[in-house]
């Protein structure tokens, strides 16, 4: 079984690429303007996103989804993300949500969940970090607590992307309160059980669609919530992949969009100057280089994840890690030198906020990409990781 | 060889608890070893023991128990911790 194989769900590769596409072109460039300016969801393009089915596009057949591949999620990551970064980022997300319970949860009751997700195209959030564990999210203060079959959660949560409009929340705490900090579950608060008390605004440089507001959870609700695998294989075997191949896609996506505008505007400068190449033209073949470094490292750890997903030998081996963690590092720098490769070449029409060049959503989105998961703390994750590894 | 583990994990695993109270079978992760202490342990055993530990086993389930980690020494060929 598998969400991640190569194999699976070709046919539906067009469809659902074409669905992002059209959606992100007809639903979310439109109001990316008002979303961004605003700090708003992206309502819209979410609903989009539902009616199409996308949101339940990773969800296997027989659970009511449509059975797609990572890899075809990923590109319909790309093509959102060509129109709004926020937009394609709740996307995202939510789908990492749902590739860790596809592939970690076997109760009866969560799979009854994962069908519900995918007949009313539920949303999930994630709050993995906590106050107090300074980034850390292998690590938990909290702790599940309640009897009888019931548990209890509070957790103090810097940031859920999107928790107000979500319908459930995906949240880490201690196994029980005798657990020590990284003996971690992941537990499903679902709406109906689920109380946010908003701690923080969101009023951000960039990615300001995703309404990454700090709350206190507060949670409650049966035991057969709780993911049966522990959190330290979802996260190693899927979330953190997951997580790193769908935001590098995003990147790709915010790095596109950048590297068409540059195009159109040299194009646009020929066009004015037949039978002379216009001295931009250089720096765009220079852009295009570092654009396709960009593409290979995401399709080429997208394609090493597809062969070893359903391995877990091999998704918890530290060359995985470290593999995983330097796209991570990799393409979000790519994504800023990208986008700042174009500003220079829009020039002027880059830097004004009103034309049809553009650049400022898409360089102030893409600086976020070293922020979310601090690059300095994966490096150092990487530096301690080398000091054993073997092979590359 | 099970003491000079658990030597081995009571200076470099940063567990929560005494290593001794551990039987041989518990799931070290279970007890609180992080990743990170994970990777101390690792240098630390491959010190002592002088041995290295292939690719192969480079992953999760070689550290999840004393008995995980002892099989793995065994398989490397190292009998008696070197001493300075």
């Amino acid at each position: 079984m598998s969400v991640i194989s190569e194999e699976q769900g070709t046919q539906a590769i067009q469809p659902i690429v074409a669905a992002a596409q059209r959606i992100g072109v007809e639903v979310a460039a439109p109001a990316a303007e008002d979303v961004d300016a605003r700090s708003r969801f992206p309502q819209e393009a979410i609903d989009a996103m539902r009616d199409a089915g996308l949101l339940r596009a990773l969800i296997p057949v027989e659970l009511g989804g449509l059975g797609c591949t990572l890899k075809e999620v990923a590109s319909a990551v790309t093509e959102l993300g060509r129109h709004c970064s926020s937009a394609a980022m709740v996307y995202a997300m939510h789908q990492i949500q749902v590739a860790c319970l596809v592939r970690h949860a076997r109760s009866p009751q969560l799979l009854d969940f994962i069908r519900d997700v995918a007949d009313r195209g539920l949303l999930l959030a994630s709050a993995t970090t906590e106050v107090g564990i300074g980034g850390d999210v292998r690590s938990s203060t909290c702790a599940v607590l309640g009897q009888n079959g019931q548990f209890e959660l509070t957790k103090q949560a810097p940031v859920i992307s999107y928790g107000q409009y979500a319908d459930a929340v995906l949240a880490t705490a201690r196994r029980d309160p005798e657990s020590p900090p990284n003996d971690q579950v992941l537990v499903v608060c679902r709406r109906e059980n689920l109380q946010l008390e908003e701690k923080s605004s969101w009023d951000a440089l960039g990615f300001r669609g995703t309404c990454s507001l700090g709350f206190i959870l507060r949670a409650t609700g049966p035991r057969t919530d709780i993911v049966d695998d522990p959190y330290g294989d979802i996260s190693s075997q899927t979330m953190l992949p997951v997580s790193h191949i769908l935001w590098s896609s995003l990147w790709l996506g915010i790095a596109t969009a950048a590297s068409d505008k540059a195009r159109k505007f040299v194009q646009a400068a020929a066009r004015k100057t037949p039978g002379t190449v216009p001295p931009n033209a250089l720096r765009l073949a220079e852009l295009t280089n570092v654009l396709s470094q960009l593409h290979h490292v995401v399709i080429g750890t997208r394609t090493r994840y597809a062969e070893v997903a359903d391995d877990p030998d091999q998704t918890t081996s530290i060359g995985f890690a470290v593999s995983m963690n330097a796209l991570k590092v990799s393409a979000s720098t790519l994504v800023v030198d990208i986008v700042q490769r174009a500003l220079l070449i829009c020039g002027m029409a880059g830097y004004a906020n009103h034309s049809p060049f553009t650049l400022g959503r898409l360089l102030r989105d893409a600086y976020g990409a070293q922020l979310m998961v601090n690059n300095d703390r994966i490096n150092a994750n990487n530096a301690q990781l080398l000091l054993v590894a073997r092979e590359s | 060889m099970d003491a000079d583990v658990r030597s081995v994990l009571s200076a470099h695993g940063r567990l929560p608890i005494d290593v001794d109270t551990l039987s041989a079978d518990a799931d070290l992760y279970r007890a609180g070893l992080t990743s990170h202490a994970s990777v101390n342990v690792m240098l630390a055993l491959e010190d002592t023991f002088d041995v290295e530990f292939p690719d192969s086993m480079l992953r999760k389930s070689t550290f999840e128990s004393i008995t995980a980690i002892t099989a793995a020494l065994t398989q490397l060929g190292a009998a008696t911790p070197s001493r300075v």
